[in-house]
């Protein structure tokens, strides 16, 4: 088995790091739904939006991997950093790990069983890519170059995940009995996640001060107002803030991650290097 | 639908084993059979990137064969090195997550340096991110010619609405104060609007979304309310 990296210690390449993290574990969520989607156009879509995700982790893990290098550290590859780190050592929020179907939401319904849960993909995505697109916009003005031109690509992608997440939220929350109250159970479910994406730490103040991108609080004021204003369309409302504050992007994860990272990176694990 | 004309493809078949759209694989090129040949070596660096620009015109994007790499305004600037030897194309990715990439990019330099214009290597250019305005006029023809409706100019403010348009006119029965229960439609009624592409086969405007994703990143599905034919619509961003 191919042994573990140690994961980049620069503060710059952590924040970069961090956010390609989040595209990636996120990627890994909505390409199970690959071959298992409602419907043929809903199959491609939420693949699509998975390959966008990969393509802008790659970009990140490349970029991140430079970062640490300038710093004197070790330059490790996209795929390096993709597949060879311990748990701990990523970096993505809860909310992006979490199953395609909370346990236990769906007692004895054909989602639960399944494991997959469309409302709550779709409620998750609407969640992380109105967040992406305002973390992009900040990121488009990034002192760093590059991030600044992965995030100029990427605004424009995450804005259509976000018009497609929020056009199913609106279906299912306007549709039957049945749809709404999935809908509304992904909302309570996954709200309690969210505090996290707001939690500025170190890596957050060295990023604001090197101008290279935003400190995570600085997004919370135009997400809720988003959210709130899409949820309000179908009579729904933000759940109430709770003290729990997830910690994920500290490296500490849900029972869920290591099930996820097993999948992830076997192949990678067991045939070093391998390519097709 | 036996009266309808479907346009045939001809970017110039490969040699057998020539991989088709679809079937490309990491190391895989496409390079058109019919390239173009000159008798002697370019006698001046501008000579040889002139002449790179005209083989390009005929390398074909692997997903949208219709179109060339140049059409698709993927490909930004030729220039020499510094060792004044290497030919280097900066390419513009269309999408983050493009499995066309580097299919791309192989193909680009096998088709220089087929054409006795290497050595060549790419380089990428994120910055600006491309944008479907830069697809050229002729580049738009083809694609309409080719089945797909080309996107509409995201500098004249087409494509901003164009995205987020669909918030605008997705249905919601909460405005109204209704509670009533509504269908749940695969694909949900859009009243037509002047901002949807035309049909690029019978040129109707009264076409409607299918889905916002389509066989390739780049594309939506659509379907014409006349023709009733369903077409890809390139997507403006």
């Amino acid at each position: 088995m191919t042994a573990s990296i140690v994961a980049p210690r620069d503060p710059a390449a952590r924040y970069v790091m961090r956010l390609g993290d989040t595209c990636l574990i996120l990627a890994q969520r909505v390409a199970e739904w690959c071959g298992h989607a409602p419907i043929l156009e809903e199959d491609i879509a939420l693949t699509n939006m998975a390959l966008d995700l990969i393509g802008q982790a790659r970009a990140l893990f490349t970029l991140a991997g430079g970062l640490e290098a300038r710093a004197g550290g070790t330059c490790f590859d996209e795929d390096q950093l993709a597949f060879l780190r311990e748990e701990r050592d990523y970096l993505n929020p809860v909310l992006v790990e979490l199953p395609n179907a909370l346990p236990g939401a769906l007692p004895g319904s054909a989602a639960g069983a399944s494991g997959r849960d469309f409302a709550f993909t779709v409620l998750r995505n609407a969640m992380m890519a109105t967040w992406l697109e305002l973390l992009w916009r900040h990121l488009a003005a990034s002192t760093e170059p590059e991030l600044a031109a992965i995030a100029g690509k990427a605004v424009k992608e995450a804005r259509y995940h976000r018009e497609h997440a929020s056009d199913w939220v609106r279906r299912l929350g306007d549709g039957t009995d049945e749809s709404a109250r999935r809908l509304d159970a992904a909302l309570q479910g996954c709200w309690r996640f969210h505090a996290e994406l707001f939690a500025a730490d170190a890596l957050d103040e060295a990023a604001a001060a090197s101008g290279l991108g935003p400190r995570a609080d600085a997004l919370r004021e135009a997400w809720h107002e988003a959210m709130t204003a899409l949820l309000a369309e179908v009579r729904l409302a933000p759940p109430a803030t709770t003290a729990f504050v997830s910690q994920g992007r500290q490296g500490v994860h849900s029972e869920a991650m290591g099930y996820l990272l097993a999948t992830m990176q076997h192949l990678q694990r067991a045939f070093p290097g391998g390519a097709w | 639908m036996s009266e309808v004309t479907w346009p045939t493809l001809d970017f110039g078949a490969g040699p057998p084993g020539t991989p088709t759209a679809g079937s490309a694989a990491p190391g895989a090129t496409f390079v058109p059979s019919a390239l173009p040949a000159w008798p002697a070596p370019p006698a001046t660096p501008q000579e040889r990137l002139e002449r790179a620009w005209a083989v390009l015109q005929q390398v074909p994007d692997p997903e949208v064969p219709a179109v060339s790499v140049c059409d698709l305004g993927i490909v930004r600037e030729l220039q020499v090195a510094d060792d004044e030897r290497t030919l280097v194309a900066v390419l513009t990715p269309t999408y983050s997550g493009c499995p066309a990439t580097e299919v791309i990019e192989a193909s680009v330099i096998a088709a220089l340096e087929a054409c006795g214009l290497g050595p060549a290597r790419v380089q990428q250019r994120r910055s600006p991110a491309w944008t479907t305005d830069w697809i050229s006029e002729a580049g738009r023809r083809k694609l309409r010619e080719y089945g797909i409706a080309p996107p509409e100019r995201c500098d004249a403010g087409g494509p901003a609405s164009a995205a987020t348009g669909v918030d605008g006119q997705a249905p919601s029965f909460a405005a109204a104060g209704g509670v009533v229960a509504v269908p749940i439609r695969i694909h949900p009624r859009r009243p037509v609007t002047a901002a949807a592409p035309a049909c690029p086969r019978c040129g109707s405007p009264r076409t409607e979304r299918l889905a916002a994703f389509g066989a390739t990143a780049c594309k939506a599905l659509h379907r014409c309310l006349d023709c009733r034919e369903p077409f890809e619509h390139f997507k403006p961003i």
